[in-house]
């Protein structure tokens, strides 16, 4: 019998976002969860999410996207804030 | 000038060689080089900085840089890029991010410059957390106002998880 994938997806989470969500990657759910966006709001959800932003800058396996992009099991997404590099 | 090669990028946690990024756009067909060098300021919005970290989301701010460095190539036909941008902990003065670009006329090599510096700091996924010197830190949030941290701040001894 074939294994099935888990229907979750990997999140991580940068700088003053992981600082309060307190971690920096972690497995969730997809429980239901068929955009990025939706799985932002389960992150929303979790202690220390009220720092995410109405709309946050995201990556889904490493390519900026839209919260509206349609999230797969073994997604890779990014919770980033406003970036600050050079 | 000589077909461009693939743009250089790297981030690296290594201490920034401006000659060398230099070396690698310099030939005898490019008639203008030039090298723009970020470096830890000792103020910023008021308060005395001793320090920056740079994070970065691997494998994606390289990924960024590459396609900045390519779309700098495409727009200046004949420029060659080499950029690198360091991440851990940086004291003052030291170089956060190295570009260097070169093209047979003066005005391309510049005009890439420009696009790359500028387009870096609106698109690579890093981030810097300064340090002051009354041991408190921040994370830089550029779209506040002031460029003043915005979502989390500490102080010296606070632990960040894992």
């Amino acid at each position: 019998m074939s294994q099935a994938v888990a229907r979750e997806v990997t999140v991580l989470a940068f700088a003053a976002y992981a600082d309060r969500l307190g971690w920096r990657r972690r497995t969730v759910a997809l429980d239901g969860a068929a955009t990025v966006g939706d799985v932002v709001a389960q992150c929303r959800l979790l202690p220390g999410g009220s720092v995410l932003p109405p709309s946050p800058l995201v990556a889904r396996n490493a390519r900026f996207v839209a919260l509206a992009e349609a999230v797969e099991p073994g997604d890779e997404i990014a919770l980033m804030p406003p970036v600050a590099g050079g | 000038m000589a077909e461009s090669a693939a743009p250089w990028v790297r981030v690296t946690d290594q201490p920034l060689d401006v000659g060398a990024l230099l070396d690698r756009v310099s030939g005898p067909d490019a008639g203008a080089a030039t090298v723009f060098v970020g470096t830890v300021r000792n103020v910023n919005d008021g308060r005395a900085v001793t320090g920056i970290d740079y994070e970065a989301y691997e494998p994606m701010a390289s990924r960024e840089l590459a396609a900045i460095a390519r779309e700098a190539v495409e727009r200046w036909p004949g420029v060659r890029v080499a950029v690198e941008h360091r991440v851990g902990t940086l004291a003052l003065g030291e170089a956060s991010v190295v570009i260097a670009t070169a093209h047979a006329r003066r005005a391309p090599a510049l005009d890439a410059q420009r696009f790359v510096i500028e387009t870096l700091k609106q698109r690579v996924p890093i981030w810097k957390r300064e340090h002051y010197v009354d041991g408190a830190w921040s994370w830089v949030d550029p779209t506040a106002s002031s460029g003043a941290p915005v979502s989390s701040e500490g102080d010296a001894g606070l632990e960040r998880p894992a």
